[in-house]
C-alpha cells in the first residue's frame, strides 16, 4: 500500500493553467537550467582548443571541436611530476573499489545477519556504539590509523586502503542489512533452524538470497562512495595507487603556468563518469541508497 | 544431542560473525579516538610524546587566527547551506508534486549532482566563477562592462561560493528525502482543506512543514554532519584561500597533522570537531530513538 503511496502525487490536482501554475513551471525550469549549467560547462569547455576558451565565451558551443582535451586528459595530462594522465588513477580507482566493495559488502551483511536473527549477548550495545560512530568526522581517526598501518607494514597498499574501506564501511552496511533483516520474518529462519541448516549455512542460501534489493543498493552506495572519496585514498593509498578523484585534484590544482582548462575539464568529467553512470543506470535504487545510507536506519 | 552440539556451534560462529565489528568497534573507533585525545593533551609537535601540558593546546587553538577563521566559516558556510539547501530542496520537492510534466527527467537534473564527488564540484564551479573566464566574463561581454562577481578570489566573500557549489550538490538530496514525506501525507488531508478553503501557501505552512518534521531533522542532521566534514570541496576548490580565508576545521586537522606537523594542535583541532559532531547528533539520536520506541509500543 505504501508503495503505492509513493509513487502518486499528492499535491493538490492542478487544474487549468493558472497564474500559479506558470509560477510553478517558471521555477522548475530556471532551477533545471541551474543544476544542467556546470554539465553544459564542462561538456562544451572540454571540446573546445585552448584559443577559444581564452576568447572567454564559457557559455558559447565550441567553434572548432576536438577530441583533443579528452585524449591529453586521459592519457598526458601531468599530475605535478608524472605525465601519463587520468587513465593511471582510474586503474587504481577500479583496484580499490572492485576489493573494497566486496570486502565491505561482505563483513557488512554477515554482522548485520548475526545482529538481527541470532541472540547474541551485547548485540544491541554494538549496533548503537556503530550507529553512532558512523556519524563521526574520520580526522579524529586519521592518525593513530596511519601509524597503525605504518607499523603493520600496511600503509601506502591496496591492502591498507581496502582495509580503510572496509572499517568506515561497517557502521552503515551493518545498519542497512540488520534493518533488513529485522524486517524479514522470524519464521523463516526457524525453519531453516528446524531443518538443521547451521549459522553459515543460513546466511549463505536463505537470507543473503533473499536480501538482493538491499545488496543492490549497497552495492550502488560502496560504488558511489568508495569512488568519490578523496580524503582516505590521499592519505592511505600511497604514492603509487592514487585514486582518480586524488590524481584529478593534483592534475588541475598543481599545474604551473597556463592551465589548459579544456584537459583539466575533460579530466573531471572522465572523473565523474562512474558515478554519473550508476545514476542514471540504478534510477530509483540510487535514492534508496542514498536514503538508507543517510538515514543510518 | 548431536542437535544440541549443532546449536551451540552456530552459537559460536555467530559470535565469530561478530568479532571483526567488535575488534573494529573496540581498537579503531574506540582506540583511535582514545589515542587522538590523548595526544591533544600532551605537548607533541613533529612526533608524539606522553607530556601531559592538560588542555594548553585547546588554549593555543583557541588563540590561532587560522583555526578562528576555519570555525567561523564553519558557522558562516554550516547555517547558510543548511538554511538554502532544505528550502530550495523543499521547494523543488513541492513544485514536483504539483503533477507536472516530465517529472521523472526533472527529478533525474536535480539529484544528478549528488551522484559526483565533492573533488568534481569543486573544481567545475572554481571554473565557473573564475573571474576571467567564468560567469563574471560572461555577464560584462553581454553589455555590464562594470558587472563584478569575483568572489572566488575576494577574502571577505569566497566562503560563499563554497555554499553555492554544496548547495548544487546536496539540494537533489533534499528534494528526494522530502518528496518522499510529500507522497507519504494522505490524500485525504488535501481534500478536507480544499473543503475549508484554505489557500494552498497556508496549507504548506500550517499542515505540510509541521507533518514533515521527520523528514527536515533527517535531511538537517544528514548536512550538518556533511558540514562538519567539509574538506575535499575547500581543497578542491579554492584550497583553502585566497590566503586562509576558505579554511574549514577539518583541513585544519589534515594540514597540521601531515603537513605542519603539530600533532598536538591538529588532534585539539580533530576532538573539538568530534564534540561539535556529539552535539548536532546526540540530540537527533535520542529523538529517534524515542520516536521509534513509540512507533513500537
Amino acid at each position: 500500500m505504501s508503495a503505492i503511496a509513493v509513487t502518486q502525487p499528492a499535491g493538490m490536482r492542478p487544474r487549468r493553467l493558472t497564474p500559479a501554475r506558470i509560477g510553478v513551471y517558471a521555477f522548475l525550469i530556471v532551477t533545471a537550467l541551474f543544476f544542467l549549467t556546470p554539465l553544459y560547462v564542462m561538456l562544451v569547455t572540454s571540446l573546445k582548443p585552448m584559443e577559444e576558451i581564452r576568447l572567454g565565451a564559457i557559455l558559447a558551443l565550441p567553434r572548432a571541436p576536438t577530441l583533443e582535451p579528452w585524449v591529453k586528459a586521459w592519457s598526458a595530462a601531468c599530475t605535478g611530476l608524472r605525465c601519463d594522465g587520468i587513465s593511471v588513477g582510474f586503474a587504481n580507482s577500479v583496484k580499490i573499489l572492485v576489493p573494497s566493495v566486496v570486502a565491505s559488502i561482505a563483513v557488512g551483511s554477515l554482522t548485520g545477519y548475526a545482529l538481527s536473527f541470532w541472540k547474541v549477548r551485547g548485540a544491541g550495545l554494538l549496533f548503537g556504539a556503530l550507529m553512532i560512530v558512523a556519524f563521526v568526522p574520520y580526522q579524529i581517526f586519521i592518525y593513530p590509523l596511519v601509524r597503525v598501518f605504518a607499523f603493520a607494514g600496511i600503509n601506502n597498499s591496496i591492502l591498507g586502503i581496502v582495509l580503510i574501506h572496509t572499517i568506515f564501511g561497517l557502521p552503515t552496511m551493518t545498519l542497512l542489512f540488520r534493518n533488513y533483516f529485522a524486517s524479514l520474518p522470524q519464521e523463516l529462519f526457524k525453519a531453516a533452524r528446524v531443518d538443521g541448516a547451521g549459522f553459515f549455512r543460513i546466511f549463505w542460501s536463505v537470507m543473503l538470497p533473499m536480501a538482493t534489493p538491499m545488496l543492490i543498493v549497497a552495492v550502488i552506495l560502496q560504488v558511489t562512495g568508495i569512488w568519490n572519496d578523496f580524503i582516505l585514498g590521499l592519505i592511505f593509498a600511497g604514492r603509487e595507487n592514487l585514486p582518480m578523484t586524488v590524481q584529478l585534484n593534483n592534475i588541475v590544482n598543481s599545474t604551473q603556468g597556463e592551465r589548459a582548462y579544456n584537459v583539466d575539464m575533460a579530466a573531471t568529467i572522465l572523473t565523474a563518469l562512474v558515478p554519473l553512470a550508476v545514476y542514471f543506470a540504478s534510477g530509483r535504487w540510487f535514492v534508496r541508497g542514498i536514503a538508507a545510507g543517510a538515514v543510518k536506519g | 544431542m548431536p542437535l544440541v552440539r549443532h546449536r551451540t556451534a552456530s552459537r559460536l560462529a555467530a559470535g565469530l560473525a561478530l568479532s571483526p565489528a567488535l575488534l573494529v568497534l573496540v581498537v579503531v573507533y574506540l582506540g583511535c579516538t582514545a589515542w587522538t585525545v590523548w595526544i591533544s593533551l600532551t605537548s607533541s609537535r613533529m612526533l608524539p610524546n606522553s607530556t601531559f601540558v592538560g588542555l594548553r593546546q585547546y588554549a593555543s587553538l583557541m588563540g590561532n587566527e587560522r583555526w578562528q577563521v576555519s570555525v567561523a566559516n564553519l558557522a558562516v558556510f554550516g547555517s547558510l547551506f543548511l538554511i538554502a539547501s532544505l528550502a530550495l530542496g523543499f521547494l523543488l520537492a513541492v513544485a514536483i508534486d504539483q503533477r507536472v510534466r516530465a517529472e521523472n527527467t526533472l527529478r533525474s537534473i536535480f539529484l544528478y549532482p549528488y551522484s559526483m564527488s565533492f573533488i568534481v564540484t569543486g573544481l567545475v564551479w572554481q571554473w565557473l566563477l573564475n573571474p576571467s573566464f567564468g560567469i563574471e566574463k560572461m555577464v560584462r561581454d553581454f553589455g555590464f562592462p562594470s558587472f563584478r562577481f569575483d568572489w572566488i578570489v575576494r577574502q571577505d566573500m569566497v566562503i560563499y561560493t563554497l555554499v553555492f557549489a554544496a548547495v548544487w550538490h546536496a539540494a537533489g538530496l533534499v528534494m528526494a528525502i522530502m518528496l518522499a514525506g510529500l507522497r507519504g501525507i494522505d490524500e485525504d488531508i488535501w481534500k478536507a482543506t480544499r473543503i475549508d478553503g484554505l489557500p494552498a501557501w497556508r496549507v504548506y505552512l500550517s499542515i505540510v512543514i509541521p507533518m514533515l518534521g521527520a523528514s527536515f531533522a533527517t535531511a538537517a542532521v544528514l548536512l550538518a554532519t556533511s558540514v562538519v566534514r567539509l574538506y575535499d570541496l575547500s581543497v578542491a576548490m579554492t584550497n583553502g584561500g585566497p590566503g586562509v580565508a576558505s579554511e574549514v576545521p577539518a583541513k585544519f586537522v589534515m594540514d597540521h597533522l601531515f603537513e605542519r606537523g603539530n600533532l598536538g594542535l591538529a588532534t585539539a583541532a580533530a576532538t573539538s570537531m568530534l564534540i561539535t559532531v556529539a552535539a548536532v547528533v546526540a540530540p537527533w539520536l535520542v529523538w529517534q530513538s524515542r520516536r521509534t520506541r513509540r512507533a513500537h509500543a
